[in-house]
């Protein structure tokens, strides 16, 4: 290993630290709705660099994740569902074989994530495998479809998902620690992802597809690949989801689902992770601040009514306006790197040793 | 199983139905032919066309034909506004920047319109037209099932004598077919663009009217799966291609009908056989029933 | 870049940190779907809130009631935070809870993890209240009204053969049709054909047709007004002759306005009588809404309203603000005069009688209420 490598591998073991410290101060300080906005951010930050590894570094327009995350939600809803629910919730028809014989224990949290994620992923492979090979809008098309099938059958299978009744009772096993270490865990595998030579092989592909295949790059099987890495993580995020709220049905994962996503990523760049990452957290906050703008408001002795909606029609108009004006988005293709922070460190040392 | 009565009704409807996704495909392959662009903001004036129409009948005690014509003008006009605001500038950009901001604005219309009007369905008026029943080899059809395919049959062929015998569609399916050396040739493709973006939008909104008449309810977020229907509809009968647009529209009207009609359990499935026909139409013949093969050129 | 982030996480620390001054109110959240799906229902539960508060006054124990309404767009993840964030920032003593059943399952165990009480007026699902302590509702159960329209159908229609058309994707439909189903096949009735529909469908022309083909003598519909009275009106125009039972959820005029003649004759179960009060409380709510928006009055208000008087009469009951003693009164309620009668509540649910009304002559009549032995 390079003495950049070594020196990067530290610095990242120090904000893994730095984060496990920060989320032991949380659980102890911070209330339980600020805590839950943290959840819920980490569990975007997941969801959305995943969607942007498909639609912003291999730049193929997936608008499919939203089935993903439901694979992977009802997976591990399934598996770790309590017996005594499982009797309770089915009560039109009853589960079907071979969930209604066993049910995870907490300490296979992890195991039951790890399949949600795989589940996931291979579906995605499923999925993949035909429909890759269309070109950009063909090939929206097709995963939003095949995002929709997924929840037609979410609400008619009932035997599996109870259909539109839902499950409930999901015990709550997520919390800052796991949804912090996914977020970690997922950030740092896929920036490792995109910095290697399979990452640069995906950007070429973005850029110019027939040029890439003429390099002697493999179109499919890196198009599928991150196709389903996406899907495990996106799964992970679902199952995460179903955890936090405890419960589950098919109206979590609509196609709202995917276009918050997409707003993420475009917010943040297409094709920065940093910038998914940063946007996510921002988004999970925003839905909460931005309920001021719904709110009525007294100013003085007149009262402004609270006018409920506006926030999607401002999310909407944010998207178009970002894409006509500034398709960057917020980073761009931009990454943040050791080597930045570092420089920019530098930079304030030097600055403060001239003055 | 079935009798003859029970399947000429289902046929009828199947028809009606049809009619209308027809309609409404047009649109679809209008915008896609000449832009490369799926415009889903398609779906929401239909959904507009029918709001026209009821605040003008309602409110402003509009005779029937005056508020649909009005419509129509009025629908138009947001079509073309949508092109000129928010897909012109993007006219050089790559295609999923386009797609992002139709689904921008296909939310925002969305959105807007459940802040402004409310989620609450309201009643949709039919004209006395349609309220008849009427009995046709023994079976009994309402006047709405009998009449909105014709309507919309007589407006398909005004559509088609447009397209194929006025120089204005002859422009626009010069632009379609390559929109530089179109330019080169002194046509002002801006102006085309504009044009068959008004003819898709007052298209969408007689079709959301007629739908209305045949389904009077009507609320912010009706044209979502209209519009994927007839969006696969516009696929299965060749994208681009307006006479395609067409039979897809009927395909798709009648599979649906049918298929419930045959498989009444597999109801709840309805929309999932849409996707999956308009999948496997991607995968296994893209350019549909009447299109032509496109190569990519290297 | 950092600076820029630095700016947003301190804008963002800025909108939480000003918080709530204090007050000498008595603050209960209203965490209620006013936009999105079903931002209908939530609207109309907020009206009736408000308008019950006209009459009853908004004090209580001699300080101000002080409603914090924060909006769950019709989703369970937006319920959960709504939930938390009404407990934790706004510090509810109580919440009246989002109106539908999957939404109040997202909020049921926060609420009795931080022990606060939570009352739905409208969600209908048995495993709401299932194993709680803080659940309540303000309606009755799924089941039971369900099988009060069986009983009805076979002892007041005398009806032998039913079919069933109900909406797949609605929970609430699902449990009515399967309780239905139930209760009328032990009483000796035979369900002929059961069929699907989903949510925002508009043709029903092909399951219709299966339906009438098998001659029952009622059709259940167990949807919400929307789909009902689309189906009424093809259910007839395909020449369906039998009688249509329904539930609770048709109670609204928009029935009217898109059934118009096809729904005459249709019966349903209902929570009240919008027409003629059972009280004096009731009476007034029907009165003031009438008089405010020129219409009957719906269900969801009237219900909305039970949940808010439920509270107030167990505060008051409690003679405190502490939530744990207001639960303990709201499940003490007995006999209380609320907007749609009187009500007593055990385990968290409502106990009331059901109401049958038909529409006839394009309004609502009462016919009796059914209990179920």
């Amino acid at each position: 290993m390079s003495g950049a490598e070594k020196r990067d591998l530290l610095l990242t073991g120090l904000l893994l630290c730095l984060l496990m410290l920060g989320v032991w101060w949380a659980q102890t300080h911070l209330n339980a709705y600020l805590i839950r906005i943290f959840n819920t951010a980490c569990i975007y930050v997941v969801a959305a660099t995943a969607y942007n590894l498909v639609n912003g570094i291999t730049g193929q327009f997936s608008l499919g994740p939203n089935g993903f995350m439901a694979i992977g939600g009802y997976t591990v809803a399934l598996l770790m569902l309590p017996m005594t629910q499982k009797q309770e919730v089915y009560f039109l028809q009853p589960l079907m074989w071979p969930f209604n014989a066993f049910s995870f224990p907490p300490s296979l949290f992890l195991l039951a994530l790890l399949l949600g994620g795989l589940l996931a992923a291979l579906v995605a492979i499923l999925i993949g495998v035909p429909t890759l090979r269309l070109r950009g809008d063909y090939l929206a098309i097709a995963t939003f479809g095949f995002g929709e099938i997924i929840i037609v059958l979410a609400n008619n299978f009932i035997p599996l998902t109870n259909g539109a009744l839902g499950i409930k009772g999901i015990p709550e096993y997520t919390n800052l620690w796991w949804t912090v270490g996914w977020a970690f865990w997922t950030v740092f595998v896929l920036k490792n992802l995109v910095n290697s030579s399979f990452g640069r092989a995906l950007k070429a592909i973005r850029e110019d597809e027939v040029a890439a295949e003429a390099m002697g790059i493999n179109l499919f099987r890196h198009k599928l690949l991150a196709f389903a890495l996406s899907g495990f993580f996106a799964g992970v995020a679902g199952g995460l989801f179903v955890t936090l709220i405890s419960t589950v049905s098919p109206t979590l994962f609509t196609f709202t689902m995917t276009f918050n996503l997409l707003i993420i990523i475009v917010l943040g760049g297409l094709g920065s992770l940093t910038g998914s990452t940063i946007t996510a957290v921002l988004f999970a906050f925003l839905q909460e601040g931005l309920r001021e703008v719904e709110a009525p408001h007294t100013i003085g002795s007149w009262t402004f009514p609270g006018i409920p909606g506006m926030r999607m029609v401002v999310f909407s108009v944010i998207l178009v306006i970002l894409m006509i004006f500034y398709r960057r988005g917020l980073f761009g293709r931009w990454e943040l790197s050791w080597q930045e922070v570092l420089n920019l460190l530098h930079r304030g040392k030097k600055t403060h040793g001239k003055s | 199983m079935m009798n003859w009565t029970t399947f000429f009704q289902q046929l009828m409807n199947g028809i009606s139905v049809g009619s209308l996704y027809a309609l409404l495909a047009i649109g679809y392959t209008l915008v896609y032919g000449i832009l490369g662009l799926i415009n889903f903001a398609h779906s929401d004036v239909f959904m507009l066309g029918t709001y026209f129409a009821f605040f003008l009948i309602g409110v402003f005690m509009l005779p029937w034909w005056l508020s649909v014509i009005i419509g129509m003008g009025l629908c138009a006009l947001v079509g073309m506004t949508i092109e000129r605001v928010a897909y012109r500038p993007l006219r050089n950009a790559p295609r999923i920047s386009a797609l992002i901001t139709a689904v921008g604005v296909s939310f925002f219309i969305e959105n807007l319109g459940l802040v402004t009007v409310g989620a609450r369905p309201k009643g949709f008026p039919r004209p006395e037209l349609m309220k008849n029943v009427y009995f046709i080899a023994g079976a009994r059809i309402q006047g709405v099932t009998f009449w909105v395919p014709l309507f919309s049959i007589a407006i398909l062929l005004v559509l088609f004598y447009l397209v194929y015998r006025t120089k204005m569609g002859m422009a626009m399916r010069a632009v379609s077919k390559d929109m530089e050396t179109t330019r080169l040739m002194g046509v002002n493709v801006d102006r085309i663009i504009l044009y068959t973006f008004a003819l898709g939008s007052a298209l969408a909104g007689i079709g959301g009217v007629l739908w209305a008449c045949k389904y009077p309810q009507i609320n912010p977020l009706m044209g979502t799966f209209p519009g994927w229907k007839a969006f696969t509809a516009a696929v299965v009968g060749g994208i681009g291609n307006v006479v395609g647009a067409m039979i897809g529209g009927f395909i798709i009207g009648l599979a649906e009908i049918m298929i419930v009609a045959f498989f009444p359990n597999l109801t709840g499935y309805r929309d999932a056989f849409v996707f999956a026909l308009l999948i496997v139409f991607l995968l296994v013949k893209p350019s549909g029933v009447m299109g032509e093969t496109l190569k990519e050129k290297v | 870049m950092k600076k820029l982030v630095a700016y947003f996480v301190v804008v963002v620390l800025i909108l939480f940190a000003g918080c709530v001054w204090a007050q000498d109110t008595i603050r209960i959240g209203a965490n209620l779907e006013m936009t999105g799906a079903v931002a209908a229902y939530g609207q109309m539960i907020w009206e009736g809130i408000n308008l019950v508060r006209e009459i009853v006054g908004d004090e209580v124990l001699g300080k101000k009631v002080e409603l914090v309404l924060v909006d769950n767009k019709s989703d369970k993840v937006e319920s959960a935070n709504a939930a938390t964030r009404l407990i934790d920032k706004d510090k509810v003593v109580a919440m009246i809870g989002p109106a539908i059943s999957g939404s109040m399952l997202a909020v049921g165990p926060i609420c009795e993890e931080k022990q606060v009480p939570v009352i739905s007026a409208t969600a209908t699902n048995p495993l709401v209240t299932q194993g709680k302590k803080f659940v309540f509702r303000a309606c009755f159960l799924d089941p039971y009204q369900a099988a009060a329209a069986a009983v009805f159908a076979r002892n007041d229609l005398k009806a032998e053969t039913a079919a069933i058309l109900s909406d797949i994707a609605q929970d609430y439909c699902v449990a009515l049709g399967n309780f239905f189903k139930e209760e009328f096949e032990k009483r000796g009735g035979k369900i002929v054909v059961e069929q699907n529909c989903k949510t925002g469908d508009q043709d029903f022309s092909a399951q219709l047709t299966t339906i009438i083909n098998a001659n029952p003598d009622i059709l259940y519909v167990p949807n919400y007004y929307t789909e009902i009275a689309l189906i009424s009106r093809q259910a007839r125009d395909l020449g369906f002759e039998g009688i249509i039972l329904s539930a609770d959820g048709a109670d609204a005029p928009e029935l009217f306005e898109v059934g118009g003649d096809a729904v005459e004759g249709l019966y349903h179960t209902a929570i009240w009588d919008a027409t003629k009060g059972l009280n004096e409380v009731g009476q007034k709510y029907i009165d003031l809404y009438k008089e405010k928006y020129g219409k009957d009055p719906n269900m969801f208000g009237a219900l909305g309203a039970d949940a808010y008087l439920i509270l107030i009469d167990a505060i008051k009951r409690a003679g405190s603000t502490d939530p744990v003693a207001i639960r303990d009164a709201m499940e003490d309620t007995a006999d209380l005069d609320v907007v749609t009668g009187k009500v007593t509540i055990e385990n968290g649910d409502a106990l009331k009688p059901v109401v049958v009304r038909k529409v006839e002559g394009g309004k609502f009549n009462f016919v009796k209420t059914v209990a179920v032995e």
